[in-house]
């Protein structure tokens, strides 16, 4: 079994008209035996920028602390806000630079850039994609790429864009025994950031 | 004795506060040939006195203006040597940073990081300031064409129009007096080189001196030939 595969992850970045959501289950798993269901896996990096990252538990939170210290660093010496097409290309270098003992993660960026939405998803050596509608990652991405096919339409309000998220992830993971247990949606507009859990089936 | 007691370490302030090495290091640049640059609306024009100190020596493979990378450069005043490890610093510099961000560098954070070497070259042990002032040619984070000037101790400027190097304080005043705030492009090299040849010695051509455009429209950073220069040189006639 895959190390990525270990603690388990499901989770979903999608564009919607001048929005853009994020959202991911809370399990933290030792293969099937679950551990806590309040683990966060997507991380605020700024009120624009959100990273989600699926993989190793420990590689998580090492990779979402670095992140955020390399974003205020950048910000305190260039004096301005990082952008999500730059904060991407640095996580792209930093899990590259570590090429050959990786981390063991597989990140998924949502952001508002100049009021539209960015998205990209990588693998654990950094090797990015672009999309415009939808990125997923974790152990069920066959479920989630499924209900996201079926569920997308282009340019959808925020209050909808919670809904397909929620919908998609829910459906998801309850045909994946290593994520679900509990979610947790974020969606970013020019006005501010909505969170909402979401409770799901909790066997 | 005075002052020269305390010229043996350029790290150790002399009585009145100074710091001597670095005070020479800027004669060293006043005594250099003549730069200056003037930046305009639609991008920045950067130029230097290019004569050399014998006739057998080839101009052509002299090289003062340099790039940085494809939307900046630099030219200074002083001692050519040490503005090599300055050009090839902020070369490396900018290079890693674009593979960083996946953008290029801001030329502000180009010139920070020119002037925190040169800041480190005046606290060091067993090193000298660097003997040259560099004049830096490039856009800002929301791509507006700057020009920047720093120092042998590590201050930097940002500038409308500035010279540095023999006879810069009548180049400065001379710019002042011919220098606007939406002065375009083409008018500003016209502007720079007869700031050049107000203070040259000597017939100014396109052989001795070097001019280094870098043009908004386009987003790059040229030297130019000596043709173009001539060309140039030849309107203003």
């Amino acid at each position: 079994m895959s190390i990525l595969a270990y603690n388990g992850a499901a989770m979903i970045a999608m564009a919607g008209d001048g929005c853009v959501g994020i959202a991911s289950d809370t399990r933290l798993g030792v293969q099937a035996q679950t551990v806590a269901t309040t683990f966060q896996k997507v991380h605020k990096i700024s009120d624009t920028i959100f990273v989600g990252l699926a993989g190793l538990g420990s590689d998580v939170q090492t990779l979402s602390q670095t992140l955020k210290f390399r974003k205020n660093l950048y910000e305190l010496r260039e004096e301005r806000e990082m952008k999500p097409k730059v904060f991407s290309a640095l996580l792209s270098t930093l899990l590259y630079e570590k090429r050959f003992g990786p981390y063991f993660c597989e990140p998924i960026v949502a952001g508002l850039q100049e009021g539209k939405p960015f998205l990209s998803g990588m693998d654990l050596i950094g090797a990015p994609v672009f999309t415009d509608d939808f990125v997923v990652s974790g152990t069920c991405t066959a479920n989630l790429f499924g209900t996201c096919e079926s569920l997308f339409k282009p340019n959808f309000q925020p209050d909808e864009l919670f809904e397909t998220l929620s919908q998609c992830l829910l459906a998801s993971v309850d045909r994946d025994a290593l994520s679900g247990w509990g979610g947790v949606v974020h969606i970013i507009t020019e006005d501010g950031v909505r969170t909402r859990e979401l409770k799901g089936r909790q066997d | 004795m005075g002052d020269s007691a305390y010229s043996f370490s350029l790290t150790t302030f002399s009585r009145t506060g100074k710091l001597l090495q670095i005070e020479y290091a800027l004669n060293a640049v006043s005594n250099g040939r003549t730069s200056l640059g003037i930046a305009a609306k639609d991008g920045v024009v950067i130029a230097t006195d290019k004569k050399v100190s014998s006739t057998l020596i080839d101009v052509d493979a002299v090289q003062k203006i340099q790039s940085i990378s494809p939307s900046s450069g630099f030219v200074y005043s002083g001692l050519g040597p040490d503005y090599r490890v300055l050009t090839r610093s902020a070369r490396k510099n900018a290079s890693a940073y674009e593979r960083t961000y996946g953008e290029r560098q801001p030329i502000s954070q180009t010139v920070k990081q020119t002037a925190s070497l040169m800041q480190e070259y005046t606290q060091s042990g067993g090193v000298r300031p660097f003997g040259c002032s560099v004049l830096a040619a490039g856009f800002d984070e929301d791509l507006e064409p700057k020009l920047f000037q720093v120092d042998p101790s590590g201050a930097y400027f940002g500038w409308r129009a500035t010279a540095i190097g023999k006879g810069f304080v009548n180049a400065k005043s001379f710019l002042e007096k011919r220098v606007t705030p939406d002065i375009l492009l083409e008018d500003a090299i016209h502007t720079c080189l007869l700031t050049l040849r107000e203070g040259f010695e000597g017939e100014i051509n396109g052989k001795n001196i070097e001019v280094g455009i870098l043009e908004k429209e386009t987003g790059s950073f040229r030297i130019l030939k000596e043709e173009e220069v001539n060309d140039y040189l030849n309107e203003a006639n």
